[in-house]
């Protein structure tokens, strides 16, 4: 009998209410008192095809999904042939007998529970609700209550947070009756068992990434947010334009990514706190604006969703592709600052810092995540209010003092010039694409040209400085120090690579793990060090030609011992990423 | 208050010599005295091309931005800071081929700026070529035989994308232009002014004098402003007799309007500090 460990894949066409059933299923975990992580996998259409949800909950932390399933729903056949041989031994499938019958000679496998339930016919003739047969998947959760031995009244009570009271009912009482059926009409011994943990004072909340970096933006003081669909950022777009209302701020989508990146720079020239989101293909269209915040030292932020390309690709998976192509896009040099969150956490906390480097340095600053860590969603304690806090820099808040003409460039020590934002008294601003000098208007001159490019590189080394004298986390280390071997990575894979940490260090202490968290400026001493410490050294990342790998090189003149490169769109799982890892080793 | 010395910077001219860009920065230069604004309200954004230039001569804000990009910049400012007044200038390439996509999607907003297209039917600044307006048949290094496409209708293209104040102007006219500028930046909504700009330089074709021949005044010719059908009519008037003026004006809703939790609020000035999201937080637990 294993409790509260549990594994939980729910399948079927687009529209089936898939990824909603996982998300209420995961909440009602997180309820009683489990940690939660829950991820998706859709297809690039609106109905039709297969979409599952995975949702791993524990009584210990959780950092991914694993692809172990102990409890696969499937709300049609596709779901039962996709997903059976992810099934443990003594794993479950709860599946209705119309959409396929279920045997042990049919399945290939004998040591498997079926829970056959008449899902459909459920809804259509005891629920009398033929229009909704969508609500075969709330059966289908009731069932899946029933079959864990879990409390009800955790799904209940979400379902009715969830829903409006009329669309809760019908849905509580369709649980019911999947709960009833499994309880009273089948054999429900199943060797995996949820039980609600008491937990004083509740636990913590349950958020997607998107949902975490656009709540860091919304904390950070955002105020003007532009944005254009694209998987997997539009929940952010979403998330934003929900909440203008409350939080007197404009948040819009334009005509275009060309649009978005132009919008929020003029918007940042006027004073507010500016950011735009998008995946690689938007950023392409983007570069030139990129650029032009980078030469005119506008403060803007961008998240960046990467999915597979190069091109369309695919456009509701994962991927690391775009690394280089962020660290280097646009046309001429210019400072800019790359941050990767890996994790819920990080969505939140560095979307928060990335607003103040942002102004502080008046460069565009980058946030690199991929569409695992925005649109998977994971239980966290509720975020630190004070963690972070608003940090303008150089502005000029009421008027401009000094006799003084202002100069929107004035060449300084650190590279940064003191910022007024139009209707400041007493200042004048020029912002300009062109070459320019301290007062911003254009100049060809080879000397200004030479001052101005060292005055706006000079950030960097400003920067570095900072990040230095205040011990900015530049880097994340964890396990030991002494491992058989050091994993080295960006981004969303750390949440795999813990999980596989934990499988592997069971055994022994094999890995330890360094994540690189800043990419710009790229934290070379603390690799470096890292890299001298290490055993032996592997790089995993979701590209084909190892993009961290040759950064580090650039950065350190050190090459990576292994590396394990996995660029077909999914995420790793742990039990898959510990296997690689061992063959290399 | 401005005076017109005020507005002058220490940057040389760099404009051909009888460049119609002269009158409309003089045009520009005068409205603002007569209009009052105070310096650092004003804000202007300017592409790139010979118009961007203006720019660097004006002493108010300016941003100077990348070529086609003008509306989604001034748009981003004016929406950050409705105090600010915030001026497009643009060009007939800057606006009407690169910057197409944006220049129906900004009057369909109705943002409450004005925008100003120096439109002299050529690339000036990267010596000559053919540009969305040039006429058909006009030779440049990128047409050399011709061009074979006739000319976009930029009037006719902003009354259909519902715009609220549309109006043409002529650089050998300032004074009719700095009337026309005046009652625009007065005038609440997106305001758009196309002006006949001789390059004296690279367009042979539609120089002063070709266009002495042909422009004749809206207002004294009866035309009636509140009537989109008949603006639109006369939108479609070119050859011998070419309408300028104000071809169509009303009073709808700007973009801000429906905004009502940022109206007249400057977004650079609502507190950063300390925003509470508690309330989203419980909804996710």
């Amino acid at each position: 009998m294993k409790v509260n460990d549990f594994s939980f894949l729910i399948g079927g066409e687009a529209g089936a209410g898939v990824a909603r059933s996982g998300f209420l299923f995961a909440k009602a975990c997180m309820r009683g008192g489990l940690h939660v992580f829950g991820t998706d996998d859709y297809q690039s259409l609106i109905r039709g095809g297969h979409n599952f949800y995975i949702v791993h909950a524990s009584e210990q932390e959780v950092y991914s999904h694993s692809d172990d399933v102990n409890l696969l729903v499937a709300l049609n056949a596709e779901s039962v042939v996709l997903h059976k041989d992810n099934l443990v031994k003594g794993g479950g499938i709860i599946c209705d007998p119309d959409d396929v019958e279920l045997t042990p000679e049919k399945l290939g496998k004998t040591d498997l529970r079926l829970f056959p339930i008449p899902l459909r016919k459920i809804v259509v003739e005891e629920l009398k609700q033929p229009h909704n047969v969508i609500m075969r998947n709330t059966v289908a959760l009731g069932a899946a209550i029933a079959v864990t031995n879990y409390d009800f009244g955790l799904l209940e009570d979400i379902l009715k947070d969830t829903f409006k009271p009329e669309v809760a009912e019908i849905n509580v009482k369709a649980a019911r009756v999947g709960y009833d059926y499994v309880r009273e009409r089948l054999d429900d011994s199943f060797e995996f068992t949820l039980r609600k943990m008491e937990v004083p004072g509740g636990n913590g909340i349950f958020l997607s990434g998107n949902e975490a970096v656009g709540l860091g933006a919304l904390r950070a003081g955002c105020k003007f947010f532009a944005s254009y669909p694209m998987t997997p950022t539009t929940g952010l777009l979403h998330f934003m334009t929900q909440n203008e209302r409350d939080f007197n701020m404009i948040a819009l989508q334009p005509e275009g990514e060309i649009a978005a990146i132009n919008m929020i720079a003029g918007a940042a020239f006027a004073g507010a706190r500016a950011m735009t989101s998008t995946s690689g293909g938007g950023f392409c269209l983007m570069s030139e604006g990129l650029g032009m915040t980078g030469m005119t030292e506008t403060p803007v932020v961008v998240m960046v969703g990467q999915r597979p390309g190069p091109s369309t690709g695919l456009p509701t998976y994962t991927a690391q592709g775009d690394l280089r192509f962020v660290i280097h896009a646009s046309q001429g040099e210019f400072p800019r600052i790359v941050i990767a969150p890996g994790d819920i956490d990080e969505c939140f906390y560095e979307t928060e810092r990335a607003f103040n480097w942002a102004e502080k340095y008046q460069l565009p600053v980058i946030l690199l995540t991929d569409k695992f860590v925005l649109e998977s969603e994971a239980s966290t304690e509720p975020f630190d209010m004070d963690r972070v806090k608003v940090e303008r820099g150089l502005l000029i808040e009421e008027q401009y003092e000094t006799g003084d003409e202002y100069k929107r460039y004035e060449v300084t020590d650190t590279g940064v010039s003191l910022r007024a934002i139009p209707a400041i008294k007493n200042a004048i601003i020029h912002a300009n694409s062109d070459e320019h000098d301290e007062k911003g208007i254009t100049s060809e001159n080879p000397l200004v040209t030479t001052t101005m490019t060292d005055k706006r590189m000079r950030k960097l080394r400003t920067i570095k400085q900072e990040m230095e004298e205040r011990n900015v986390e530049t880097v994340r280390f964890y396990g030991l120090e002494e491992a058989r071997a050091t994993v080295v990575s960006w981004g969303s894979t750390k949440g795999p690579i813990r999980e596989t940490m934990r499988l592997l260090n069971a055994e022994g202490n094999v890995l330890n793990f360094l994540q690189v968290l800043y990419l710009q400026p790229f934290p070379k001493a603390k690799v470096e060090q890292a890299l001298d410490k290490a055993k032996t050294t592997v790089v995993i990342e979701h590209n084909s030609t190892s993009q961290l790998a040759s950064l580090i090189r650039d950065q350190t003149l050190r090459n990576v011992d292994h590396k394990i490169l996995k660029y077909d769109g999914r995420p790793f799982s742990p039990t898959e990423l510990a296997q690689r890892i061992m063959e290399v080793l | 208050m401005a005076n017109l010395k005020d507005l002058d910077t220490s940057a040389r001219v760099t404009w051909c010599p009888g460049c119609g860009n002269f009158g409309i920065l003089s045009a520009f230069k005068a409205a603002l005295v007569e209009l009052g604004y105070e310096r650092e309200q004003v804000t202007l954004v300017g592409g790139i091309g010979c118009h961007g230039k203006i720019t660097d001569y004006l002493n108010v804000n300016t941003f100077h931005g990348i070529h086609g990009r003008v509306l989604p910049v001034a748009t981003g400012i004016k929406l950050a800071n409705p105090k600010l007044k915030v001026f497009g200038f643009s060009g007939d390439a800057d606006c009407y081929d690169e910057g197409w996509d944006h220049f129906c999607h900004a009057i369909r907003r109705n943002i409450d700026m004005t925008l100003i297209v120096h439109d002299n039917m050529t690339l000036g600044l990267t010596t000559g070529q053919t540009t969305a307006t040039s006429q058909s048949g006009f030779k440049s290094k990128s047409t050399p035989f011709g061009s074979v496409v006739p000319p976009l209708n930029p009037i006719a293209h902003a009354l259909v994308s519902n715009g609220s104040f549309v109006a043409r102007g002529f650089a050998g006219d300032p004074k009719h232009l700095q009337s026309l500028i005046v009652q625009a930046a007065r005038h609440k909504g997106f305001n758009y002014i196309d002006v006949f700009q001789p390059c004296v330089t690279f367009n042979y074709m539609n120089t002063y004098d070709w266009f002495r021949q042909r422009v004749y005044k809206l207002e004294e010719a009866d035309h009636d402003t509140s009537n989109r059908q008949k603006a639109l009519a006369k939108s479609f008037e070119w050859g011998d007799h070419i309408p300028i003026g104000i071809f169509y004006r009303d009073d709808r809703l700007t973009f801000h309007d429906g905004l009502p939790q940022v109206k007249d609020v400057s977004l650079a000035k609502v507190p950063m500090e300390g925003v509470d999201i508690s309330r989203i937080i419980e909804s996710m637990k």
